[in-house]
């Protein structure tokens, strides 16, 4: 790392030791979000007496989040453009309807099926998105009606029963892992190869990306904390490949759910059409007399929250292995408080990929550790409720400080 | 007769400015005094003094109402001695009812249960006194502007008022309800209530004012009693009468060259009251390598005419021709007029301007993306060296160009507004009151920015209420009142007082 040229390197270590604390508290939320994510697994690991990190639990906890997380991508970009959708739960659960009665019911090829829930899914959300972008309905108004009529058509497809089971290869989506073909006893060398491969990749992204800050004349995050973020990214990945290898390997779903965070990622940090979209939510005058088509953009942004919550339907339905009237129901509080808790912005414009997706895992972690610790669903929904308040409460004292 | 209203020595500082600077002001009681000056001379801070908006101790001076030294803390201070204020914007809730509206906030109620009997009974009385004839009970958004002005002398009245302050009442209303109001206050004066009237248009002051206070730059420079045969001509002086020093860059003499954009029988209506005309029939074109000017008072529908020109962003019923480059010019969307060559860059930078919350890095290029994308993807490096080279280029005082730019002051700010649209590389630059809000210093900076431009043979409009910033960077002007071009000159040739004289000799024959 020869190549990292720290520019406070010439200063004296106190205003090193300064300039540190001042970036810290500047990026306090991006860091904490990742230190509270790793604080809780602790906490659960140690008063679970280690059950939380068993390979077969961690696996369930990917499984049981996957279509939360899902949601939460495409709910962060919606929040990023400054509007909510409430209807994803109801979306959800309807495409899983769809799919169990076109399956099931309608014998359609399980491919095709699924490929024309995505495209339903992403009709929906153009349905909404067309009111909300070229006429200027509230989202909230809007979603909120979606949500009811999206609950009712469930119920009107299933006519009020469970439809299910599904084939064999359509419910892989959910319960298939990675197949190895080294066939080593004891562990899936192929899942730990690929997890060692992404935590190599990131940490060279990252080196890259400093490297290239560098050149410009730009770095102004210490190199102590670049270096822990770093590692302790590059553990953890390696370290939870590590441990699924161990169980029968990583899900199908981890695979999609990882690819679609490194997609969606690279779309909002790196791509114009992702910059059009927070500067619509900074401000969406400014972004407008820019040149940018505002409407459009809200437009699309809606089609692939549908699109996305037709997938996570798909998931959904697959790891049930049947379609349920009840599917779905709430679900988009949790995706909504995830993206919050990641600190995305309730007025637009802020927010992370990464952030909506460590916010749906620490609510995930903390269903999952209760529930192993046998805490009630009571408390469970007090104790949800209070962490997200905090969050929020933290990121706007964080923001009022600066 | 007494003094009812004396302020002495009022001097008013915001961060960097001086915005009142020992001004004297005295109101004898049962008089209308008129308060006039430029925008921005300190008109509109001395009323928010005096209303205790700006509490006591917030400023310097004295103020002595009714004999005595008062400290207000707030506007209900004031307002319960009888100091009422009426604002340009004016305070009302369309959706409640008048009498809902004059009596908000003070209602007529015992114990918390509003007496609808007494409070439409009163309300009728009121709008009798203001000759308002509507019934209580009609929404307050049905009515149009110059009722609900009345709505608002009628809920100042029911405060049981002493001094009236109105601040700009007549800008938006049509002649006949001009008449109507300035008769209103004539009639006041008989019962014994004082008046204080800011106003543009001299005519009005001319006719019913008795003293007249003028304002410059934060000082009471005259303060003239209409007995003595005052005339226009005087009052205009002593408003501007100040001289262009070195404040701006030099200027170096351009060949006029060809036309670059040519406009003709631009007019758009108001975006909300369709039936109003805010741009009538305007023609105008502009040179490459020339500034032009486009002066007038705020409200003369010159922030309109370029917005509705830049995209249609505001008005409907938009019509008339342009062309750019000889050519008919499609400005139908903002990014069609982008890609005509045309840029904006606005009067009110934080709400049209600048995504607050995102950096100097990300705002720069907001309005050519693809020139800093490979693809579709944002290539960081090149988007690093454009922001960097803005920064210093524009000397934009920033730690670095991740800074947010809410962080920023208005001058820099306005640097990365103007920073933008030059990457966008337009032919031609209108500029909306650039230099608003902004100290003297970066004034500087942005003038030679717009002189380097049209070095550079672009074609540049600028919009300013300022008249000598006009006079000091321009090379032509024209004169915008009330939604039309009135005049037309070189700036060699112009002169304040020159400009003064065309809006309001216009002003007066306006309906």
């Amino acid at each position: 790392m020869s190549d990292i040229t720290d520019s406070s390197t010439d200063g004296t270590t106190g205003e090193q030791a300064r300039a540190s604390w001042r970036f810290l508290k500047n990026h306090l939320r991006e860091y904490g979000i990742l230190f509270a994510l790793i604080a809780i697994m602790a906490f659960f690991q140690v008063a679970t007496g280690g059950i939380l990190l068993r390979p077969v639990n961690l696996t369930n906890l990917v499984l049981q989040n996957s279509y939360i997380v899902i949601m939460a991508i495409g709910m962060l970009l919606v929040i990023v453009a400054g509007h909510i959708d409430l209807s994803v739960g109801s979306v959800l659960g309807f495409i899983g309807a769809l799919a169990a009665v076109m399956i099931v019911n309608w014998e359609i090829p399980y491919l095709l099926a699924a490929i024309l829930c995505l495209a339903a899914g992403a009709l929906i959300g153009m349905a909404q998105g067309f009111w909300i972008a070229y006429f200027r309905i509230p989202s909230f108004i809007v979603t909120l009606a979606g949500m009811l009529v999206f609950k009712g058509l469930t119920l009107w497809l299933l006519a009020g029963q469970s439809v299910g089971p599904f084939p064999r290869q359509f419910q892989l989506i959910s319960s298939g892992f990675l197949a190895d073909p080294f066939n080593v006893e004891g562990i899936n060398l192929l899942s730990l190869l690929i997890g060692l491969a992404v935590a190599a990749g990131l940490a060279g992204l990252a080196i890259r990306n400093r490297a290239a800050q560098a050149r410009t004349g730009t770095p102004d995050e210490p190199m102590a904390f670049f270096a822990a973020k770093t590692l302790i990214i590059f553990v953890g990945i390696a370290y939870m490949s590590w441990l699924m290898a161990g169980f029968r390997g990583l899900p199908n779903v981890f695979i999609v759910m990882a690819l679609l965070i490194a997609v969606y990622s690279f779309v909002t940090s790196r791509m114009t059409v992702g910059r059009r979209i927070y500067a619509i939510g900074g401000n969406e005058k400014a972004a407008m007399l820019s040149g940018i088509n505002a409407k459009r953009l809200t437009f699309l942004t809606f089609a692939n929250m549908g699109m996305l919550a037709a997938l996570a339907g798909l998931v959904f339905a697959a790891r049930l292995n049947t379609a349920t009237p009840k599917a779905g129901a709430g679900f988009e509080l949790d995706v909504i408080a995830a993206v919050f808790i990641g600190g995305a912005s309730m007025a637009g414009g802020v927010g992370t990929v990464v952030g909506a997706v460590i916010g749906a895992f620490i609510m995930g972690v903390m269903n999952n550790g209760m529930s192993i610790l046998g805490i009630g669903i009571d408390y469970q929904q007090v104790i949800k409720g209070l962490v997200l308040l905090a969050a929020v409460i933290f990121d706007v004292m964080n923001k009022n400080k600066g | 007769m007494a003094t009812i209203l004396e302020m002495r020595g009022i001097t008013k500082e915001f961060p960097g400015v001086k915005a009142l600077d020992r001004v004297n002001l005295k109101v004898e009681e049962g008089e209308i005094h008129a308060l006039v000056g430029e925008n921005g001379a300190g008109k509109s801070t001395l009323m928010k003094v005096l209303s205790g908006v700006y509490p006591h101790g917030s400023y310097s001076g004295d103020i002595v109402y009714d004999g005595e030294v008062q400290k207000f803390a707030s506007i209900s201070d004031s307002e319960s001695r009888g100091i009422i204020i009426i604002h340009q914007e004016l305070a009302l809730i369309p959706l409640l009812s008048v009498a809902e509206n004059i009596f908000l906030g003070n209602e007529r109620a015992t114990r918390g249960v509003i007496d609808w009997r007494t409070t439409e009974a009163r309300a009728t009385e009121l709008l009798a006194r203001v000759g308002l004839r509507e019934n209580p009970k009609t929404p307050v958004g049905d009515l149009g502007l110059g009722k609900q002005q009345l709505v608002e002398i009628a809920k100042a009245l029911s405060k049981d008022v002493r001094l009236l302050i109105l601040d700009e009442p007549t800008s938006s209303l049509n002649e006949q309800d001009s008449e109507k109001l300035l008769s209103l206050l004539v009639e006041f004066r008989k019962q014994g209530v004082t008046s204080i009237l800011i106003s543009h248009k001299l005519n009005e002051i001319s006719r019913v004012a008795d003293t007249i206070t003028v304002i410059r730059d934060g000082a009471a420079v005259s303060r003239l009693d209409c007995g003595d045969g005052i005339s226009e001509d005087d009052i205009i002086r002593d408003m501007v009468g100040r001289s262009l020093d070195d404040r701006y860059p030099p200027r170096k003499p351009n060949p006029p060259g060809e036309i670059a954009m040519e406009v003709r029988g631009w007019t758009v209506h108001h975006s909300v009251q369709s039936d109003r005309k805010v741009v009538d029939d305007v023609s105008f074109h502009v040179r490459k390598g020339e500034v032009l000017g486009i002066a007038g008072l705020m409200g003369a529908g010159r922030t309109e005419l370029a917005m509705s020109l830049f995209g249609r962003s505001y008005g409907r019923d938009i019509s008339g021709e342009v062309e750019i480059g000889g050519r008919p010019a499609d400005l139908s969307t903002v990014r069609s007029a982008i890609n005509a060559g045309l840029a904006y860059a606005t009067e009110d930078r934080k709400t049209y301007g600048l995504v607050l919350d995102d950096t100097i890095r990300h705002n720069v290029p907001l309005a050519n993306l693809d020139a800093i994308a490979d693809g579709a993807v944002v290539n960081r490096k090149r988007e690093g060296e454009v922001a960097e080279r803005y920064r210093k280029r524009l000397n934009i005082k920033s730690s670095s160009i991740e800074q947010e730019t809410i962080n920023l002051s208005g001058g820099n700010q306005q640097k990365v507004v103007l920073s933008k649209w030059l990457f966008a590389d337009p032919d031609i630059l209108i500029l909306d009151e650039p230099c608003r809000g902004i100290d003297v210093g970066a004034k500087f900076e942005i003038y030679t920015v717009i002189r380097d431009l049209a070095a550079q043979s672009k074609a540049i409009v600028v919009i300013s209420s300022e008249m000598p910033e006009l006079l000091g960077i321009t090379d032509r002007l024209y004169v915008m009142n009330e939604g039309r071009f009135v005049g037309e000159m070189p700036t060699a040739e112009a002169s304040q007082e020159k400009i003064m004289a065309r809006i309001i000799k216009t002003g007066e024959r306006a309906t």
